[in-house]
């Protein structure tokens, strides 16, 4: 018995990828949507969230953990991945390698994300506002590094929630595995929509 | 002399498994349905490069010539084939010919595929009916479940899978797709079906089912047609529900 670490490994980079990682962007996204109402509508959602109670706690425990946990794990996972698209110019071939791309383009853009804002606010260099995303995001080149960051995440998600249906044997059947590649691009369009309107809502 | 009809090859040479590989090219005369075996030998009988240059006869394997042993598997033209089942004429010129190389080179296009089958002696992929007394006849398979495994017996071990998966590399210990079938396979056995609970767990163990990450190019290769992915699903299904019962204990197995 060679023990099953690996398989504990694995099955948790799964699990967190979707509760609470999952979960939490899409929540992340709605509440950022509320800008679309105006500055206040986002002040206001923002507040509420920033002001639950033992917030440090959970976003340690919602947050921080379960990301580090899912980032360092699954970079080891990219990396030892040999990508094949050039002789297996498969559709799931190459949403395996785009899995794979956004996972590392995720990173980049949540470490710049969380430094930008949490890190500068807890440093007391700058106020995570309303104010704050809109001179960010007046900036046209980091207009577009959010949207392709945002973006990348969006398709991670919503692509890792079809391999996390198969990773725990919820869809078996080929049908099965077609109707939830719809149902994920039906999640990637809807939050895109969400993010991209967000954007647009900060800058104009 | 111009309507002359040739075949090209290049082929992708080795000659010890720790040697670098090159290339040779070969041009040896058409013939109407030939396949990529019965050139090999052609070249074989008079083993000349394109140059004129005399070389060594290209090692390769098969057996069944008909694709059912899966000896003769290489890579044409970027492809992981059975090479007996490779016709000529629907090969796009030049034919190239490498071994593959998922699995250990041991001279030309001869592979060593050991590994395949120590992993199928790991899990356990055989029915355990040897004892001291005659146990008598096992419980029967309904005919409509036979007919389904019979699909999943069709696995020749031939590698195809693993050569086409990104994950099984010189850099995991993932066993590779084609053992996911054979797991299903003697678990959904009437009789296998008494050890599944240990062959789950052996396949479960580090160095087995982990570092599937659903590219799904196993199924489109498989030249039996295998639903290698459903297996793969159906088997994570099953290991989740192992793990669950290793983890909070249960009353049976
Ligand atoms: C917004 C943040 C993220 C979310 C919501 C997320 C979500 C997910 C989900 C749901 C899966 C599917 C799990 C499965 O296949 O069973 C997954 C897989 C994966 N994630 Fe993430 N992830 C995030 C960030 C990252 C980061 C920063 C990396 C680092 C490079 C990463 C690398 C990977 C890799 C390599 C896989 C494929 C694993 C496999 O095929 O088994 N992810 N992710
Ligand atoms: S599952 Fe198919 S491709 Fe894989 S070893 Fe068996 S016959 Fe070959
Ligand atoms: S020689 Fe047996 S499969 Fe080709």
């Amino acid at each position: 018995m060679a023990g099953n670490r690996e398989f504990f490994n694995r099955r948790l980079h799964s699990l967190l990828g979707v509760i609470p990682i999952g979960v939490f962007l899409t929540q992340h996204l709605v509440v950022n949507h509320f800008v679309t109402g105006g500055p206040d509508s986002f002040e206001k959602a923002a507040a509420f969230m920033g002001n639950l109670p033992f917030r440090i706690v959970l976003e340690t425990v919602i947050i921080y953990l379960p990301m580090l946990f899912h980032a360092i794990y699954g970079l080891y996972i990219v990396f030892t991945a040999k990508s094949n698209v050039k002789n297996f110019g498969f559709f799931r071939n190459w949403l395996y390698v785009i899995q794979r791309i956004t996972g590392v383009i995720t990173l980049i853009f949540i470490a710049w994300h969380v430094w930008q804002t949490r890190v500068a606010d807890a440093l007391g260099t700058a106020d995570v506002s309303y104010e704050m995303m809109h001179n960010i995001l007046s900036s046209p080149v980091m207009f577009v590094f959010y949207l392709v960051g945002i973006l990348s995440a969006i398709f991670h998600f919503a692509n890792g929630l079809w391999s996390f249906l198969v990773s725990w044997g919820i869809t078996v059947s080929p049908r099965s595995q077609v109707i939830s590649t719809y149902v994920t691009i039906g999640i990637f369009v809807i939050l895109s929509i969400v993010g991209i309107q967000t954007l647009i809502a900060f800058v104009s | 002399m111009s309507e002359k009809k040739t075949v090209k090859f290049i082929i992708a040479r080795q000659d010890t498994p720790d040697s670098a590989p090159y290339e040779e090219t070969f041009e040896i005369p058409y013939r109407p349905n030939m396949n990529v075996i019965s050139a090999l030998m052609e070249i074989r009988k008079n083993p000349v490069t394109d140059k004129g240059q005399d070389t060594t006869p290209i090692t390769w394997e098969m057996n069944c010539l008909e694709e059912v042993c899966g000896a003769c598997s290489m890579v044409i033209n970027g492809k992981p084939r059975q090479s007996c089942s490779a016709l000529v004429d629907q090969l796009e010129q030049p034919i190239r010919l490498e071994p593959m190389r998922t699995f250990p080179v041991v001279r030309d296009l001869q592979v060593d595929r050991s590994r395949m089958f120590d992993s199928l002696k790991k899990v356990k992929a055989w029915i355990p009916i040897d004892g001291t007394y005659d146990l008598g006849p096992g419980p029967r398979m309904p005919e409509k479940k036979r007919q389904w495994a019979y699909e999943l017996s069709k696995c020749m071990t031939c590698g195809v899978c693993l050569e086409a998966c990104p994950n099984v590399n010189s850099k995991t210990n993932f066993m590779g797709p084609a053992i996911f079938n054979q797991v299903r396979l003697f678990n959904a056995h009437p009789t296998g079906e008494m050890n599944k609970a240990e062959r789950l767990n052996a396949f479960m163990d580090d160095g087995g089912m982990q570092g599937c990450g659903n590219s799904q190019n196993c199924v489109q290769s498989c030249p039996k047609g295998i639903p290698i992915t459903t297996s793969i699903a159906a088997v994570n299904r099953d290991a989740t529900m192992q793990a669950f019962r290793n983890f909070f204990g249960s009353d049976h197995d």
